[in-house]
């Protein structure tokens, strides 16, 4: 006992004040805890289109559904999506260097790769609109589903009625990830990080933005690939 | 009163005196292997667009395609969202409960399955009803589909014979 009591006194523990245990700001562990419960929505949606394909007989081609590139009369399948892919991976890229450049004070730089991250992702929502267009005039809407199954048999709403639903959540949350860049980029333009003598609001605000990104890397696995 | 700003910040107030280009270097690596990941997961997309829908091939392939995604996210989480670079306790807090994913997952499409199976089971008419072939409505040109070569009312009302063996097969099976 003895033993510990020394031991406590030379090394307190993380938990008895005076020290940040997780080492990260208070809004930084929330956005964290957010995100967190957020996986948990889209995983949710995500295991349910599962559960659905796993008890359907049959399901449609996502390559014979989503083959259509703007410009392009052939099938060409997983192009378009590919595009989508790499547009938000892109964007993310930008969206690390904007962090990094506010952990170096550089405003200069936030600007320009927050701007970069921005027209990334009003890029990836204007494809979504395409797209989204598209399949409306082939036919495809929640609850009407024009493509059979890839046997040829036919084939349940389920199909077009998870794609819209969860494409439609991800597309929700780029916008909002593309509101809160604005309203980023707004705050520091006017300096208000300077004020502050830190660029840590740009790293919650990347946190979201990356999560949009890992969600899609989910969606186009789930929805195009397999 | 510096105490006090480091524990609001969390510590990352001022600038660290990090090597820059070193971390710049790690983002444009992590870059370079997602853009990898991905091409390998699209040509996995495209080696397995012909194989039939149900083969054991192009089921293991979309499991690579399936840990390849995992390895994406595992990039994403541990270098974008600076995961990995926290201290034990934060990745420990945002890591357990995801590991919930792994019961969520298993136990809904092994409920999934099991649903498919047992209504193949009870109500045999469901797996004679999946075999008809899907008609279009006139105006639409979809190609390729052998449902236009046979008159449609035909295949409406029988099912064809060819569809009605794989059933009987589901029933014996169950007995």
């Amino acid at each position: 006992m003895a033993h510990t009591a020394a031991i406590h006194t030379e090394k307190p523990s993380k938990w008895s004040g005076g020290s940040s245990p997780f080492k990260v700001e208070y809004g930084k562990l929330m956005m964290w805890f957010f995100l967190l419960s957020d996986s948990f929505t889209f995983g949710g949606l995500l295991i349910a289109y599962g559960t659905t394909r796993f008890a359907t007989i049959g399901w449609p081609d996502p390559n014979v559904a989503f083959s259509k590139f703007p410009g392009i009369s052939s099938s060409a399948p997983l192009a378009f999506v590919s595009l989508m892919t790499f547009i938000l991976i892109i964007s993310s890229v930008t969206m690390v260097l904007a962090v990094q450049a506010g952990k170096e004070m550089n405003k200069k730089d936030v600007v320009r790769y927050l701007i970069l991250t921005i027209i990334g992702g009003l890029i990836f929502l204007s494809c979504q609109a395409w797209e989204w267009t598209h399949l409306y005039h082939e036919g495809a809407w929640w609850g009407a589903n024009p493509f059979a199954n890839s046997n040829g048999t036919q084939s349940t709403q389920n199909f077009t009625n998870f794609f819209f639903t969860i494409t439609g959540f991800h597309g929700f949350h780029v916008f909002s990830g593309v509101c809160i860049n604005v309203i980023m980029l707004i705050m520091t333009l006017c300096d208000k990080f300077e004020q502050r003598g830190h660029y840590l609001m740009i790293e919650k605000a990347g946190l979201y933005w990356h999560f949009v990104d890992l969600v899609w890397v989910f969606v186009f696995t789930c929805f195009y690939l397999v | 009163m510096s105490n006090l700003e480091q524990l609001e910040s969390g510590g990352h107030t001022h600038a660290h005196a990090f090597d820059s280009k070193k971390v710049k270097r790690e983002i444009w690596r992590i870059t370079l292997y997602l853009s990898i990941l991905t091409v390998v997961e699209l040509l996995l997309g495209f080696l397995m667009m012909p194989w039939p829908e149900e083969s054991l091939k192009r089921h293991l392939v979309k499991g690579v395609v399936m840990a390849l995604m995992l390895w994406k996210a595992f990039y994403i989480i541990g270098y974008f969202m600076h995961l990995r670079h926290e201290v034990r306790n934060m990745i420990m807090v945002i890591a357990i409960p995801a590991l919930l994913f792994i019961w969520f997952i298993s136990a809904f499409l092994g409920d999934g399955q099991s649903y498919k199976n047992l209504r193949a089971r009870m109500d045999p008419y469901h797996v004679e009803r999946a075999q008809l072939p899907m008609e279009f409505p006139a105006e639409e040109g979809h190609e390729g589909h052998e449902g236009h070569e046979t008159p449609e009312e035909h295949k409406m009302e029988v099912p064809a014979p060819a569809a009605a063996t794989p059933a009987a097969d589901t029933t014996e099976k169950a007995e």
